[in-house]
């Protein structure tokens, strides 16, 4: 149980994606302007991190890694499938992508429409694709990756909703105009990855 | 008196709009204000009648600094003389010390101070000086001039703001920084920190902080390690922190800790490190500087009683509970939680830095919230992050960064409360 907790600690904050790794950056600077489309934003990418993780995980476990084959039949034991790794991710990523967008459609409306191109968008991702990338190559177990799943997703999430918050009190600054928009907004997220730098040599 | 508002009015229409110095404005602007009550009162519908404005509050800072201000001196120097005090007795040549002392040993023995005769009041005071006072100095004329130029610029006021960062950074750095250092550190609080954002009151982040943590993660090696902290030149005097951190070996029942502190090692009791008789950056030693700070800053109400309440309530909290835990790898957990109140800089984070209040929550349920999480991080990042010896400077960054979104949070529930009351 403490290895969970701690590997569910460890992708949230000292390897966070956004702030620790800047990974989905196009996202995560783009649809944080309010607090509100960034905690739906967040919840979206929280819930397909946490699904196409562990699915990747099992494809990858029983498909594609050197041998993974062998419970087919014997022969298939020298097959390395790991050549499609990308695209079968990939995949299985728009796949999650296109049944939580008819979900959303079908169910909130209203979210649907702020979220926009954003949300099919969520496919090519790099914090998506990342989450599965980090995955197979520390080669985790199954519960491993539920856990970093969540996680991982958990800590985006938590990054851009705190992004918005900073961005909506900006709102009030008197930013130079050469300055205003993404480019304080590259600023920000900078200034708030040195603070994030307080978890980096934690050891969990 | 009366002579400096008449050279003030007689050069006042040069700064004006269509004098020949309109640019320079915020500067005359700021001069004016500093000295007088300002002329202008508000156009608009509402008022306000209180003497509490911005440049008060700011002053009030500054003079809550001051006890901080003469400890740094005084412990400076103190640190420093004791180091040359017992580089003597291990049999090193006073002019031997002098010569690779730098000018401002060369400056005390010249002026004619007994270097051998060890601390003294006003010789430790000097001494500490020699070493705050160019640091200051440095801060507040690069700091300040780029604050001009933006000022200048961006046509907006020149505040009293600037004078607080300028005294908080220089005390939270080791004495021993290089100048070219703190020039480059400052530069990045006041531009990147502030300045992009528009100024005081815009930001989001401590622009001192910033700073620190700039040079913090650019220099490790001149603002951590064992050989910063006396001001002396390869004068090895660890603070408690870094060397709990880096034991190697845990004894039972908090027996680390107490040979650390004990005569065997450092030989400091809790009363040296209350009283700031311990090596550390400049302005962070004494607790109880930071305490007379915080009586005044909480009877002028300037700084929040609350946030420094939460910061105690976290930080103490989370490290009876660590004590409590123990562990049998990592000495830092056997420091009870009165020590780590009067170690490293939480005092002076949690009464200066931490009740910032441009960059901490501005809700009142919040402040609770921002100060319990500042302490809490404070301690994680002391004991379990073997990379940082210190906490209490990332941890605010930390809190500073989650604070608008504590005070969004706050604000929603209590719309919510509210509107349940009126739906009734």
């Amino acid at each position: 149980m403490e290895h969970y907790l701690s590997l569910f600690v460890k992708s949230v904050f000292p390897e966070n994606l956004a702030l620790a790794f800047f990974l989905g950056m196009c996202t995560f600077l783009a649809l944080s302007k309010n607090v509100k489309t960034a905690f739906s934003l967040g919840i979206a990418v929280t819930v397909i991190q946490g699904i196409t993780v562990p699915v990747n995980n099992l494809i990858f476990r029983y498909l594609l890694q050197p041998g993974a084959l062998a419970w087919l039949s014997p022969e298939l034991s020298e097959q390395d499938l790991g050549f499609v790794g990308l695209i079968s991710y990939i995949a299985v990523i728009a796949a999650m992508v296109q049944i939580l967008e008819m979900a959303l459609d079908r169910y909130f409306p209203a979210l649907y429409n702020t979220l926009g191109i954003f949300l099919p968008l969520i496919t090519v991702n790099c914090a998506i694709l990342g989450g599965t990338l980090l995955m197979v190559e520390r080669n985790m177990t199954f519960a491993d990756s539920v856990v970093f799943g969540w996680g991982s997703g958990f800590g985006w999430a938590m990054a851009i909703v705190v992004l918005a918050g900073i961005r909506e009190k900006l709102k009030y600054s008197d930013v130079p105009a050469g300055l205003r928009g993404l480019g304080i907004t590259f600023i920000t997220v900078g200034l708030m990855a040195l603070a994030f730098q307080s978890f980096s040599g934690i050891k969990l | 008196m009366k002579l400096i508002r008449n050279s003030l009015d007689k050069v006042a229409p040069l700064f004006h709009k269509g004098g020949k110095l309109e640019r320079l404005f915020p500067v005359y602007e700021a001069l004016d204000t500093f000295l007088y009550t300002p002329g202008e009162v508000t156009a608009g519908a509402s008022h306000v009648r209180d003497g509490m404005d911005l440049k008060r509050m700011m002053i009030t800072v500054v003079f809550a600094l001051l006890p901080c201000v003469y400890m740094a001196c005084w412990n400076t120097g103190y640190q420093a003389n004791l180091a040359i005090q017992s580089t003597v007795a291990s049999g090193t040549e006073i002019s031997q010390i002098v010569a690779n002392g730098g000018w401002r040993l060369a400056v005390l023995h010249i002026v004619g101070f007994d270097l051998q005769a060890g601390p003294s009041l006003l010789f430790n005071l000097i001494h500490g000086a020699l070493y705050f006072v160019p640091a200051f100095l440095v801060t507040n004329i690069v700091g300040g001039t780029w604050e001009v130029l933006f000022c200048c610029i961006r046509k907006h006021e020149l505040n009293e703001g600037f004078l607080v960062t300028g005294l908080l950074f220089p005390l939270v750095l080791p004495p021993t920084t290089p100048l070219w250092q703190v020039a480059l550190g400052i530069s990045f609080g006041v531009v990147l920190g502030k300045e992009v954002f528009g100024g005081t009151g815009k930001n989001f982040l401590n622009p001192a902080l910033t700073a620190r943590a700039f040079l913090y993660f650019a220099y490790p090696s001149q603002i951590i390690g064992d050989k910063v902290w006396v001001a002396l030149d390869g004068y090895t005097g660890p603070t408690i922190l870094t060397t709990m951190g880096s034991q190697r070996s845990v004894l039972p029942g908090g027996g680390t800790f107490k040979a650390v502190i004990g005569p065997e090692q450092l030989n400091i009791s809790w009363l040296d490190a209350f009283m700031g008789w311990i090596p550390g950056s400049m302005g962070e030693t004494s607790a109880l500087a930071c305490l007379l700070g915080a009586f005044f800053l909480i009877l002028t109400g300037v700084g929040s009683w609350r946030i420094m309440s939460g910061v105690l309530i976290g930080s103490m909290g989370m490290a009876t509970m660590l004590h409590g835990i123990g562990s049998s790898t990592n000495a830092v957990f056997q420091i009870p939680a009165h020590w780590h109140l009067v170690i490293g800089g939480l005092a002076f984070g949690l009464v200066f830095m931490a009740t910032d209040p441009v960059s901490a929550s501005m809700t009142e349920t919040g402040k609770w919230i921002y100060g319990i999480l500042i302490g809490v991080m404070t301690m994680i990042i002391r004991v379990l992050n073997p990379a940082f010896p210190e906490g209490i400077m990332l941890a605010i960054l930390f809190g500073n960064v989650f604070a608008p979104i504590i005070d969004f949070v706050v604000v929603q529930q209590n719309i919510r409360r509210r509107m349940a009351r009126n739906a009734a």
